[in-house]
């Protein structure tokens, strides 16, 4: 298992990991998608998550955000702003509900989907500007009367969106209808709403999914930039295993649900439990990627 | 000879050409508007006697005619294609006007425009008009202006808002003392307007709270049963509402200041420059709410719920507010209406009102400000003007409503003036890309 050591770039003092995966377990009905998952994500790296598919990969995504509450296990988060770890779910309150969504994104964590949800029908400003401004006060009535507060508020988020759009190379679309841009323009996009909510911890959902060879290139510059320039913990689902190899710090590997191998990417490359999960055993059962 | 069997012969089914069949589809459409359209010594219920008295009659070749004209037409403009071919030449004209119309100073001048022309022209209308202008115009201008806040920006599908209208207007009664359950003072309307509007306010937060976290289909079930709820509480709370009787004698609105009385009366045009007073002012606090974090908030809980509470929005609490502060405008124009009318009974309510007020604001245009001000201007005014001129009888005015809707969703359904984010939407959702429909269920489970 690899340390904090191995993590290369911020010198934050080694207050714990920034995401603890403890046990979890997330069942539907008598499909268990998760079994007893453990992931640390220390502070400052970028952290792959790999597996062939109906891993539970997204599942475990879904699972960190709020959208599923899984049955057993507890997820802390301790974002460099709280003094203590955010028990996301379970803890030492044994709350097994988990918190919603939106409380999730306010904690410091922001996500990107597998298939691109941005809101259609506004331009790619709006998109980011969404998501800048949700930390904001500006209610409904400050916003009518238009109050100072609101107005120092939009002004704020304006800079913070334009200076988002600047580093993720989309000023010359901001204009532009989101869902009109071409498909590796909407992932970066989507990058950018997310990071407009100034997240401690960016998961990434298959950012290269659909992309070409040069927007892939792109995208693991923006990657490193993400995690390099602004500090931002990356937590990367793919399957392109060039980008992940290139990028990642530390890979994890899911398969049914269970986590079979962690490591350095090199390391994980050549876990026979990793080859067995990708190539299959040979032997009667020769679909080894199917979902049971 | 030939020894082999006969041929068979290949028995073709003989295809009628299309546009005979399209010259049927609209003979038949004038034919059933004939009958629609007509009584029969006062009994339009008895389908068989209309039918009979309806065949033969001159009305129904006028309506035949008219059928076989309109599909000459098309025919002909199908023909030459004239459709593609007119928007390739208007499309620079149409261009222009839109350039035209983004332009902020003439946005500003059209608007003053029309605030001009919303001041002085009634006063040069009959009595009759003026009386259509605020009774039902101005009533349903206000109503769908709030209603788009929950429709057209939230995209909630609210089928019981009339029963905030009906909340507002008891509220009305009641602080004016004419409820049978008196408060220890009387109100003047005024001071009623913010009392009615708070009123509102948490009566929407009461019903959404519980039922927001529903989506689509099923928030507007939970909605028309809240509208039934709060009709049969005003029929059967009768020591309270006055049941079915109602409620009469509600004042009309009074200044009572130093040195300045003003009382409104039974005239129409003090009351058409109240109420286009109250509807400036909301348009206005409305436009800054569109363009605002709000507003923009409401449009990603619309698009993709999912998406908005992953990037931090809290898409509960919004659907909430766009819900409250559509009910307390609708509750803003219930104590209007309850002055001015001076009478209400909860019969003045019908969830049939909602659903009028829900195509106002799809006719004009979802989401936009001046489509649904336009659309309900339009949708409630021509009826009248119709009517006046007996050229459409008041019980068919539902049909023609029912019929321009039709018409409307399959050749505009943006609306007659959309707002330029749904415009985006749909132009997005014909080609495939998004979905236009905001209520549907996402696939990624509970936000």
């Amino acid at each position: 298992m690899a340390t904090a050591a191995d993590a290369p770039h911020r010198g934050e003092p080694p207050a714990g990991p920034l995401l603890a995966v403890r046990g979890v377990t997330l069942r539907f009905g008598g499909l268990t998608s998760l079994n007893r998952v453990d992931l640390t994500a220390d502070r400052g790296e970028i952290l792959a998550v790999i597996g062939p598919n109906g891993a539970g990969k997204t599942s475990l995504f879904n699972c960190l955000t709020g959208v599923y509450t899984p049955q057993e296990g507890t997820i802390a988060f301790a974002p460099p702003t709280a003094e203590r770890p955010v028990h996301l779910v379970g803890g030492p309150a044994r709350r097994r509900r988990g918190r919603k969504p939106h409380v999730v994104n306010r904690a410091g964590i922001a996500r990107t989907f597998q298939n691109i949800r941005l809101f259609a029908a506004l331009s790619a400003y709006e998109n980011v500007k969404v998501a800048a401004e949700t930390r904001q006060r500006t209610g409904p009535v400050g916003a009518m009367l238009r109050l100072p507060h609101a107005r120092a508020n939009e002004r704020s988020s304006d800079a913070a969106t334009s200076a988002l759009l600047d580093f993720t190379g989309l000023l010359a679309v901001a204009d532009e209808t989101a869902s009109s841009l071409p498909y590796g323009v909407q992932r970066r996009l989507e990058i950018a709403r997310a990071l407009a909510t100034e997240p401690a911890l960016l998961l990434l959902d298959e950012p290269a999914a659909g992309t070409n060879p040069t927007e892939k290139r792109e995208l693991e510059q923006l990657i490193r930039r993400i995690n390099g320039d602004l500090g931002v913990t990356v937590l990367l689902i793919e399957h392109d295993m060039r980008l992940v190899m290139s990028v990642a710090d530390r890979v994890t590997v899911l398969n049914f649900g269970r986590v079979i191998a962690e490591g350095r990417p090199a390391e994980v490359q050549r876990d026979p439990a990793v080859v067995e999960a990708y190539l299959g055993t040979p032997g009667p059962d020769e679909g080894p990627e199917e979902e049971p | 000879m030939n020894a082999g069997p006969p041929p068979v012969p290949v028995r073709r089914r003989r295809r009628v050409p299309p546009p005979l069949v399209r010259l049927a589809g609209w003979l038949a459409a004038g034919a059933l508007l004939t009958v629609l359209t007509s009584t029969a010594e006062g009994t339009p219920t008895d389908h068989l006697l209309v039918l009979r008295e309806a065949f033969g009659s001159t009305a129904l070749l006028w309506w035949l005619a008219a059928a076989g004209v309109l599909w000459a037409v098309l025919e002909v403009w199908r023909a030459r294609d004239a459709g593609p071919a007119l928007a390739r030449q208007t499309a620079g004209v149409r261009a222009g006007w839109q350039r035209i119309a983004e332009r902020p100073l003439n946005r500003r001048l059209f608007l003053l425009a029309a605030a001009v022309a919303a001041i002085v022209l009634p006063r040069f209308a009959g009595e009759f008009y003026q009386r259509v202008l605020v009774d039902q115009v101005a009533v349903f201008v206000l109503l769908a202006v709030g209603l788009n806040v929950v429709v057209g920006w939230a995209g909630l599908l609210d089928l019981g808002y009339v029963a905030f209208f009906a909340i507002g207007a008891y509220t009305c009664a009641f602080f004016t003392r004419a409820l049978p359950v008196k408060p220890p003072f009387a109100l003047n309307p005024f001071v009623i307007l913010p009392i009615a509007v708070a009123v509102c306010l948490v009566a929407g937060l009461l019903l959404g709270a519980p039922t927001l976290r529903l989506r689509g289909d099923y928030l507007a079930i939970v909605t028309l049963g809240f509208h039934e709820i709060v009709q049969l509480f005003l029929v059967n709370k009768d020591t309270w509402t006055g049941g079915n009787q109602g409620a009469g004698g509600i004042p009309h609105f009074s200044i009572h200041l130093d040195g300045v009385h003003y009382a409104w009366g039974l005239d129409s045009l003090p009351y058409w420059y109240l109420f286009i007073g109250m509807l400036a002012v909301v348009l206005f606090l409305f436009s800054r709410l569109e363009h605002s974090k709000v507003g923009r908030a409401w449009t990603a809980v619309r698009e993709d719920e999912v998406a908005a509470a992953a990037t931090g929005v809290p898409t509960v609490r919004y659907k909430l507010m766009a819900f409250a502060i559509g009910a307390s405008v609708s509750g803003l124009s219930g104590v209007l209406y309850a002055s001015r009318i001076g009478y209400i009974n909860p019969a003045s309510f019908p969830v049939v009102l909602s659903i009028s007020v829900l195509s106002y604001v799809i006719f004009g245009g979802m989401g936009s400000l001046i489509g649904v001000v336009v659309g309900a201007a339009l949708l409630t005014f021509l009826p009248a003007v119709f009517q006046e001129q007996e050229l459409v009888r008041q019980e068919d005015i539902p049909i023609w409503i029912g019929g321009i809707l039709v018409v409307m969703m399959i050749f505009r359904s943006q609306g007659l003036i959309p707002s330029r984010r749904r415009r985006r939407e749909l132009g997005l959702a014909a080609q495939g890309i998004a979905d236009a429909d905001a209520m549907s269920e996402s696939p990624e489970g509970r936000t």
